[in-house]
């Protein structure tokens, strides 16, 4: 049987709800799962082993976990990690360690898996305008998309051994620089409500802000609307050209539904769109579609979720 | 003075409908670019040259029909066009294109490689940072702000708290967000020189594929959904996403 190695996430030392995922992958590409905890102490490795499905938990303490760096992460990991197939999360970074580690061992690298059937893995290419599906030919890393695997349930009792090991930084952060807006990022949000050209002016987006608040959501953009006004930045944009998103529920205003845009969003659980002209063609991809103007729509919109979540 | 490299790749482009014949994708009939964030890979690089001196080299992976996104770099000034290709390769793996690459970056004594943090096609990012790994280099990805250093450079790199600015020392590779630069456009003496230009073939040694494409298939499609005419159906939907969809 080949050996499973599952790289956690975590986040503030705790472990990332997308390691149970993971470990269900695990499960389905046919193995118990070693877990590999990076960080800077073994605290969050205890989680780890309440994952049923997990054989063994190895917490991979040093320094170098303290920020991203590469090269430093992929050492120290590569050093704790069995040989065998390595599953991490397909976020930024765990892509990056992916092919770090993939490269270290020379082997391959398949990023983005979003469905597994015995040994076949599926990932979207053409930002999901096709679906490429690949078979492994021995030891390989590949990157799982989350919220697609339904996790690995709690119960399990694995044994946790820590290994301290350190190993060099290739970069130094010189700064932090804190975000000036206190604003959920569009790749981490797990609700979405973006804006197009439809808003007409970028001060409009104001009013999906608000909407935004009521509900915990990200503020995301067509590439329309980040071409368009300046005051949009294109750390909002949602399609091809920039960030994939797959939330739960995604709201979409004054979007006509490029095929750009749909690129990035439209695996999401539950897409809305809002738009006055009934032809878009966001609504053939709609969940519930709202043909009005947003100028009417929103304001309903807001103070229904407020009299609903206060 | 460094010698610099851009990685750039030719990908369907991204408005094109991508169709399907028998179980593979067909691109027979789709338009040609140069991968969108490649555009301010090879912008970063003139930059780079700019402030430091050095050459530029841009490089490609593919048969000959590649040789346009080539063409493009040497209209906007890189001094060499390498395209690495072997007729006898076909639906190479990523152990097996960052073989191929690392071989030429090699062969070109390069100090710093510049490429789009993912290619507009496969999407997957794994090409930078694993030749950097396989080089024994530094590798940040998805950069949005650089300065040049006389050893090395400074990054900005987005991360969830803020945007960490992050100093590089080289060798290393250097993976570009779109935003930070505007690319250049080619002129008239550009687009001239780079017809004449030749480009240089290179080969190498790769490996045996460990990955083997079964099939492409069509995304799963999702049910119809339900359509309401009218602003005073707001309520309707935030019920049906409290209750029926859960999601609220």
């Amino acid at each position: 049987m080949i050996e499973m190695i599952v790289i956690a996430e975590t986040k503030d030392g705790i472990i990332s709800p997308v390691t149970s995922e993971l470990v269900s992958v695990a499960t389905a590409l046919g193995g118990n799962a070693t877990v590999i905890v990076p960080g800077v102490n073994d605290t969050a490795a205890t989680s780890g082993a309440a994952i049923s499905g997990v054989s063994k938990v190895i917490a991979c303490v040093g320094e170098q976990f303290s920020n991203y760096d590469a090269a430093a992460w992929a050492a120290a990991i590569d050093a704790c990690a069995p040989a065998g197939v390595i599953i991490c999360a397909a976020t930024e970074n765990g892509k990056d360690l992916a092919s770090r580690l993939a490269a270290r061992r020379a082997v391959s690298v398949v990023q983005d898996v979003v469905a597994i059937d015995g040994g076949v893995l599926t990932s979207p290419i053409y930002s999901g305008k096709a679906m490429q599906n690949v078979s492994l030919h021995g030891d390989a890393v590949v990157s799982i998309r989350a919220n697609t695997f339904s996790p690995s349930s709690d119960g399990g009792n694995a044994e946790i051994s820590v290994v301290n090991q350190s190993a060099d930084l290739k970069t130094a952060v010189r700064e932090m620089i804190a975000k000036a807006s206190k604003r959920l990022d569009v790749a981490e949000a797990d609700i979405i409500i973006s804006g197009g050209r439809g808003m007409q002016d970028p001060a409009n987006f104001a009013h999906l802000e608000r909407v935004a608040d009521t509900l915990g959501a990200a503020v995301g953009a067509s590439r329309a609307a980040v071409d368009a006004w300046e005051e949009i930045s294109h750390s909002m944009q949602v399609g091809q050209t920039g960030k994939t998103v797959n939330p739960s529920l995604y709201i979409a205003v004054g979007i006509s539904g490029a095929i750009q845009h749909l690129a990035g969003m439209r695996t999401s659980k539950y897409i809305v769109a809002i738009n006055k002209d009934a032809e878009a063609p966001i609504f053939q991809h709609a969940d519930y579609g709202i043909v009005a103007n947003w100028q009417d729509a929103l304001p309903i919109l807001e103070s229904e979720l407020k009299a609903l979540l206060g | 003075m460094p010698e610099i490299a851009v990685l750039v790749k030719r990908v369907p482009d991204t408005n094109a409908k991508i169709a399907l014949s028998g179980d593979r994708v067909d691109l027979s009939a789709v338009k040609w670019v140069m991968s969108p964030y490649d555009e301010f890979a090879l912008e970063a690089a003139m930059m780079h040259k700019e402030s430091k001196g050095g050459t530029v080299t841009a490089i490609t992976l593919g048969a000959p029909d590649c040789d346009k996104v080539l063409k493009d770099a040497k209209a906007i000034g890189v001094d060499r066009i390498v395209r690495v290709w072997d007729d006898s390769w076909s639906d190479l793996d990523s152990n097996q294109v960052q073989s191929a690459l690392v071989s030429t970056l090699k062969e070109l004594s390069t100090e710093v490689v510049y490429c789009g943090k993912s290619a507009a096609d496969t999407g997957a990012s794994s090409t930078g940072p694993g030749v950097a790994e396989r080089m024994g280099w530094a590798s940040v990805s998805n950069i949005i702000g650089i300065e040049f250093e006389d050893a090395g450079v400074e990054v900005l790199i987005p991360r969830s708290v803020g945007n960490a600015r992050t100093g590089v020392s080289l060798p290393a590779v250097i993976s570009c967000d779109k935003g930070f630069c505007k690319p250049r456009k080619p002129n008239v003496k550009g687009i001239m020189m780079a017809k004449r230009a030749q480009v240089e073939v290179m080969g190498a040694n790769i490996p045996t594929p460990s990955i083997n494409i079964l099939s492409h298939t069509p995304p799963p499609q999702k049910a119809p959904g339900q359509k309401f005419e009218g602003a005073e159906n707001v309520p309707t939907v935030v019920a049906a996403l409290r209750n029926d969809a859960n999601v609220i």
